[in-house]
């Protein structure tokens, strides 16, 4: 088990003060002036150094993403823009930060913009966080007041700190349809090329990263990249908060290392799987987007972004949905499927009307109320849609799909039997609605 | 994503316009953002009015936001209709009650939490109760899924409910008496039931 020392969210159950007395206790705001001392170029090293990369999903190493943005200034302003549009089912990682340990974010948010040259800062909360958003403008208030940030603050970079806030999209998290919303327009993402890091907010060179990705930066600038990097294992380095969520005896948020195996987070901090570990019938280990692991291959899965590729999975934002093996598997997955069906933006043919489908057909399948062929055929159906929409969206609509035809198959198909085998008076539809 | 269309004509309100108070508020959000860039302030004053409107948004507030930061009609209305918060029909007066349905909340019961809803509020989503004070539906995930199953009523979030406990949540805001926001069990925030397993050695 990580050690308590190690960890960088010490107030993440709120058991302490937010504000920025209680922050600085626990080691926030100290030293912020000598760490932009090391210049815009010894930041991002030390950040390339440390191995981190993105916690909000897809994994992007930070150091990298930052050396994106323009070294010298066109005229345009450039922008740092924290995604806090926490909406992945499974995820609430961002919401404690926000709410117990803001100055971390904060402080984040003054060292990033530094090192990439911005001098302002959006944060984006989604609309639903509305105490969270609250206790977070207390704390930026708190920043103003204390000159932490602002015009002629004591760190020397004038910067200023916006939050905003989304009402109720989640494609908002996908970074170019965040900006959009920013602006002020239905959150449909953008073409990419131009990116952000080109052509991002207000049509300026723009960073997105996320709230935890942020609020570990003051920490890895002053514990240094060795400390960071020692934990973990190559390509998965530092801390993670993960959330556990589902069928466990005592569900929680907890900071671990990163690939920590599976079995030990549930057990040693969840009180592992409801009705013990052989009652286990799936995770999702990162958030409603990646594909589910059976317990067959939970054994000794480490929780990192290696250890689940390893099984066709990924960490995504580190959200473990454990189901045990009361769980309808099929109205699970058919549920998450409605989720997508509802959230699509509908800028893309494959993915407005394929959620709609999807859902569909997953919904007669939980029920057995349809033929085997279509279990190919929606197969068949998320290829078309994987790879084929402007964003992610649809990627992530029909991984968890095809993690479900993948690994329990013969589940849908003993339910189509069943039904088949009793008398309906209504004839079994087929897939073309 | 869903067809969302404004209320019918006969229950918009005539006329609608900011307080003092908020009008004051929404320049302050407004000069938040670059010169020529107000129309980013359009979610903030569009949720506020409809905090001010009783928890729904009218036409008339749409339009009246769009003059306030010079956007054309269209753009407003876009944005109204697209954004699932902006509830495009009157709400119930006391509490509008948003319960989670997604995965990781149906898990661990949501299941029940509609049956109340159906049985205490209207058997309809988006149907206002019969004495006017509760209106129900199901969203999408709320982002709080270790204190699964929960609902957001105006600000609050309730977590870790049972059936009995949400009708404990509802009984104190029909008689004006809320109980306190967060988790209805014994559980501080996110931690687990019973005790953090780390930061024991923390100072808080």
């Amino acid at each position: 088990m990580l050690d308590d020392k190690d960890r960088i969210f010490r107030n993440l159950y709120g058991q302490g003060d937010f504000g920025l007395e209680g922050a600085r206790k626990r080691g926030a705001w100290d030293g912020t002036k000598a760490i932009l001392e090391k210049g815009r170029d010894g930041i991002i090293n030390e950040m390339k150094a440390s191995g981190q990369r993105g916690r909000g999903g897809a994994g992007f190493p930070t150091g990298l993403k930052w050396s994106f943005m323009p070294k010298q200034s066109d005229g345009r302003p450039q922008y740092l823009v924290i995604n806090a549009d926490e909406s992945e089912p499974g995820t609430c990682k961002d919401r404690e930060i926000m709410r117990h340990d803001p100055h971390l974010l904060i402080e984040g948010c003054l060292i990033a913009s530094f090192a990439m040259g911005a001098k302002a800062c959006f944060i984006y909360v989604r609309g639903e966080f509305i105490r969270e958003r609250e206790r977070l403008q207390a704390a930026v208030d708190q920043a103003y007041e204390a000159k932490l940030i602002g015009k002629n603050n004591v760190h020397g970079w004038d910067f200023d700190l916006v939050v905003h806030h989304g009402a109720g999209a989640y494609i908002c998290g996908e970074e170019t349809a965040l900006l959009e919303s920013l602006e002020g327009k239905k959150g449909q993402p953008r073409l990419k090329p131009p990116f952000p890091a080109n052509m991002g907010l207000y049509g300026c060179p723009t960073t997105v990263n996320n709230v935890e990705t942020i609020a570990q930066v003051p920490d890895i600038m002053r514990r240094g990249a060795a400390w960071f990097s020692g934990i973990g294992r190559q390509n998965n380095t530092g801390t993670k908060l993960y959330c556990i969520s589902g069928h466990v005896e005592r569900p929680c948020n907890v900071e671990e290392a990163m690939g920590t195996p599976l079995r030990e987070i549930l057990e040693s901090h969840a009180g592992g799987v409801r009705g013990g570990w052989d009652n286990l019938l799936a995770v999702i280990p990162g958030g409603s987007s990646m594909p589910l692991v059976p317990a067959s291959m939970c054994g000794d899965l480490k929780m990192d972004f290696d250890g689940l590729a390893a099984v066709k999975s990924a960490l995504g934002t580190a959200a473990i949905i454990v189901m045990d093996k009361s769980t309808d598997i099929i109205r699970a997955m058919a549920r998450i499927s409605y989720f997508y069906k509802h959230e699509s933006c509908g800028q893309c043919t494959p993915c407005r009307e394929g959620m709609g489908w999807m859902w569909r057909v997953l919904t007669r399948m939980a029920e057995g109320r349809a033929h085997k062929k279509e279990i190919d055929m929606l197969f068949e159906v998320t290829k078309q849609i994987e790879g084929h929409t402007i964003c992610a969206f649809g990627d992530g609509a029909a991984w968890p799909v095809q993690g479900l035809l993948r690994h329990f198959r013969p589940e849908i198909e003993r339910r189509i039997d069943q039904y088949a085998a009793n008398p309906h008076p209504e004839p079994v539809r087929v897939a073309a609605e | 994503m869903s067809v969302r269309r404004l209320a019918p004509a006969e229950v918009q309100p005539k006329e609608f316009s900011f307080t003092a108070e908020n009008l004051a508020w929404a320049k302050q959000q407004i000069a938040k953002y670059p010169d020529g860039r107000q129309a980013s302030a359009v979610i903030p004053l569009l949720w506020r009015a409809q905090e001010q409107a009783g928890g729904w948004t009218s036409q008339k507030a749409i339009e009246y936001i769009a003059d306030l930061l010079g956007m054309a009609y269209i753009r407003v209305l876009e944005v109204a209709t697209f954004y699932t918060m902006f509830l495009l029909q009157p709400v119930g007066k006391k509490a509008h009650v948003q319960v989670c349905g997604t995965t990781p909340c149906m898990l661990r019961g949501s299941d029940d939490l509609f049956r109340v809803c159906r049985k205490r509020i209207h058997h309809d989503p988006f149907h206002v109760s019969a004495d006017g004070d509760f209106s129900w539906e199901e969203v999408e995930c709320l982002g709080a899924c270790v204190n699964a199953p929960m609902v957001l009523i105006g600000s609050d979030t309730y977590e870790d409910l049972t059936p009995e406990s949400f009708e404990k949540v509802l009984d104190g805001i029909a008689s004006g008496k809320p109980v306190k926001p967060g988790p209805q069990i014994d559980r501080q925030m996110s931690a687990p039931i019973g005790g953090a397993s780390t930061l024991k050695t923390a100072k808080a």
